[in-house]
């Protein structure tokens, strides 16, 4: 049916968002697939001058989501990926408001276009767990079947919902398109940097007092995999990506060796809105809202659906404490030696008052 | 040994009402078998022995003194261990000033007086102190490992646990029985009575079960999402095995083979007078049964006698209820007039039965029956009050040894 492309994998792809680090990254990935004929780079923004030399095997477009209709009519494209969402406002790019045209109008008008393209039969959607939204009933763990109890306070958790409902809108109108959306819990590793990445990477860690949130990562490599493998293979639906297994946030804290500085609920979000302004970190109200719930999700339909486990949340930590060791205030090493100290010493006092009695 | 006999005594001088904010709990009860007690050895030299959770029901024979069993888990000492460290702290700092001059002059002496004293085998204290602080390292470092729900075994084991027993062994002097009908390995679901104002039974149950019993399972609490709301209890709930009352989450914990406990009269169950007491409240929707159908898991119904009096709600002030927005306001002999110290738990005397388990096997598919649902959590019902009343009968006086 592809002419060029093996059974399966399509001949054309198109990558929204590869002016960011995600969508370089997969589309270098996928272009280096000699499954994949053509994959094509769409961003209004020309890319960082880093990811650029990424981009060698791609042709890139500088174009807006609104004009994107007649380059899939034209180019025949099989496949989209679409990652351009910004999970968070970024004030020197206009803000929230910008941030949520990106997201929900940048979508709309991609559901749009992808809709008049005939040719098309693939989509992949890049979400995100924050599609669970947030609230104090909600069940420890969510399946793909979780609805939202509350709609989320934050801006980006907002945003997600609205691109899952629109996708949900444009698989009734062309059932005939695979359309896979991937809700990846936040990315981490090595390389990857992002709001999550920079927040751990301080000495000094601001938590939310009384709250010991679960958290889970999934590393950018295995994110990458995933992409891939959606772009490359047939997986219908929408699945949790999410390395298995579960950190506390105390506990992450420690295992980076950072310190944490429990911070009073109320009036936490406005804390975090002043900072945001005067320019210290970029904590919104989807960071809050985590940082007290917490958000686990069950990740056994990606697992037997796409053959592949990302490594655990844990290993995945793990990568990224050994890339960021530079901040690290308590190593395991000194509280092993502390240990041993403190032990010697009591042995030696015990010894001491035993001799004397 | 008089020590303990002592402390035996002062058992019955117990006040029935509120002890005074320094009166020592009972340590040693009556309930326990004096051989045990008498089992204790000679290891009241240290005077923080009050403190430490007593082996002597817990251990098969009170050999495991010299040796203790690999089963590290039951009793470490968070709380000690961080006094202790304190005061290693400052015995560390002199050491490091008094040590060189000292290793001068006597090389030989000082040096293998650290070992000698670790390889004495007898040294129960040595191993106490060395786990406590392989336990703070562990916890300082982050090496633990936390389930999908927030569970955190470690800690539960080392603090938790302990914490409650004082107050279900020492403080309660509860009595369990039935334990056998607790399934070994595999899901279960236990249900029971509640009450006491302060949701005490729930951590009783599951401490007692743990220490009672033979495979030490956990029993992971379902909790009203109240208790999820707020800061720290929260996070003490899940960190101890609990997690909100859901289905999604009931099922998956039984799908896990895991033990989960429920009380299903809620906050009705809880926050009813002291005059209605031992009577059980309406059981709801019967949730709890449908999770047990739908995964096949056998209903343990468990009778909880003593929680009633442990806080005995005189009134409820519902205005104050609704302004603070609790589901309650009591009001007890003791609080809100003295303050903390209404915070006391009486001490009454408990009794925990476990009934026969309830097969659910064969019903998996009326899950969604109504009638089916309502009639199982009936049944289940009346076998939890019949036994509060064959209980109550057994204990003439709430307060009594």
């Amino acid at each position: 049916m592809t002419p060029g492309g093996t059974p399966g994998a399509p001949g054309v792809v198109v990558v929204t968002g590869v002016g960011r680090y995600l969508g370089a990254h997969v589309a270098a990935r996928l272009a280096a697939d000699p499954r994949i004929d053509r994959v094509i780079g769409v961003d209004p923004a020309s890319p960082n001058p880093e990811l650029a030399d990424l981009l060698s095997g791609v042709e890139r477009v500088r174009l807006d989501l609104d004009s994107l209709g007649g380059l899939l009519v034209d180019l025949d494209v099989d496949a989209v990926v679409h990652l351009a969402l910004v999970t968070a406002p970024d004030p020197q790019q206009g803000g929230r408001a910008a941030m949520k045209e990106q997201n929900v109008i940048g979508t709309m008008q991609l559901l749009a276009a992808c809709q008049r393209a005939p040719r098309l039969r693939k989509l992949v959607v890049r979400s995100s767990t924050a599609a669970y939204g947030v609230s104090f009933r909600d069940p420890a763990v969510f399946t793909e079947e979780t609805e939202p109890r509350e709609v989320p306070r934050g801006g980006f958790g907002r945003d997600i919902l609205d691109i899952e409902g629109y996708v949900r809108g444009f698989r009734r109108r062309r059932p005939d398109v695979t359309a896979t959306v991937l809700r990846f819990a936040p990315f981490i590793g090595s390389t990857a940097d992002t709001t999550l990445t920079r927040y751990f990477a301080q000495p000094v860690v601001p938590t939310v007092f009384g709250r010991d949130p679960r958290l889970q990562f999934v590393h950018f490599d295995d994110a990458l995999e995933v992409l891939h493998r959606s772009v490359a293979e047939e997986h219908a639906g929408t699945y949790n990506v999410a390395g298995p297994g579960v950190l506390s946030l105390s506990q992450a804290i420690r295992r980076a060796g950072r310190v944490a500085m429990p911070v009073l609920e109320p009036g936490l979000a406005g804390v975090a809105a002043i900072a945001r302004s005067m320019g210290f970190g970029r904590y919104g109200l989807d960071q809050v809202d985590l940082f007290v719930h917490g958000r686990v999700v069950d990740t056994t339909r990606l697992e037997r659906e796409y053959g592949f486990t990302p490594r655990s949340t844990a290993a995945a930590f793990e990568d990224f404490i050994r890339a960021h060791h530079g901040g690290v205030v308590v190593t395991r090493d000194q509280l092993a030696t502390a240990e041993q100290l403190v032990l010697e010493g009591i042995r030696q006092v015990r010894a001491a008052v035993r001799e004397r009695s | 040994m008089s020590g303990a006999e002592e402390r035996g005594e002062a058992r019955y001088d117990v006040p029935l009402t509120v002890p005074g904010p320094d009166a020592e709990p009972a340590r040693r009860n009556g309930h326990r078998r004096a051989a045990a007690a008498a089992a204790e050895p000679t290891m009241k030299a240290t005077p923080a022995a009050g403190d430490e959770p007593d082996t002597s029901t817990d251990e098969p024979a009170p050999a495991p003194r010299t040796g203790e069993p690999g089963d590290a888990p039951k009793k470490p000492l968070a709380k000690k261990a961080v006094a202790k460290k304190a005061v290693a702290k400052k015995a560390v700092a002199k050491k490091a000033t008094a040590e060189p001059a000292g290793s001068g002059d006597r090389p030989g002496d000082v040096t293998p007086s650290g070992p000698a004293v670790a390889d004495r085998p007898g040294d129960h204290w040595d191993r106490k102190v060395a786990k406590g602080l392989a336990f703070l390292r562990r916890r300082l470092a982050g090496d633990y490992e936390v389930d999908e729900f927030g569970f955190d075994p470690d800690l539960t084991d080392a603090v938790f646990h302990p914490l409650v027993r004082l107050l279900y062994r020492d403080w309660f002097r509860t009595e369990v029985s039935g334990i056998e009908h607790v399934p070994a390995d595999g899901a279960g679901l236990v249900v029971g009575n509640h009450s006491g104002t302060v949701a005490l039974d729930a951590l009783v149950l599951a401490t007692a079960l743990h220490d009672r019993h033979p495979a030490r399972r956990y029993l992971r609490l379902l909790g009203a999402d109240l208790v999820f709301r707020m800061p720290v209890v929260s996070e003490i709930a899940r960190k101890t095995g609990g997690t909100v009352a859901c289905n999604p989450d009931a099922e998956r914990l039984l799908g896990n083979g895991e033990l989960v406990g429920v009380f299903p009269e809620g906050f009705k169950g809880v926050g009813k007078l002291y005059a209605d007491r031992y009577k059980l409240q309406r059981f709801g929707r019967g949730g709890f049964v449908s999770a047990a159908l739908r995964t096949g898991t056998p209903i343990v119904p468990v009778a909880i006698v003593g929680g009633e009096e442990i806080y005995p709600m005189l009134a409820d002030i519902k205005p104050l209820a609704r302004l603070l927005k609790l589901p309650y306001f009591p009001v007890t002999p003791t609080f809100p007039w003295l303050g903390p110290l209404g915070m006391v738990p009486l001490p009454s005397k408990w009794l925990i039965e476990f009934c026969p388990p309830i097969p659910t096997a064969h019903l998996r598919d009326s899950a969604d029956d109504p009638l089916v649902v309502f009639n199982l959590a009936d049944q289940v019902r009346e076998t939890i009050q019949q036994t509060l009343h064959r209980l109550l009968e057994r204990r003439p006086d709430p307060f009594g040894p």
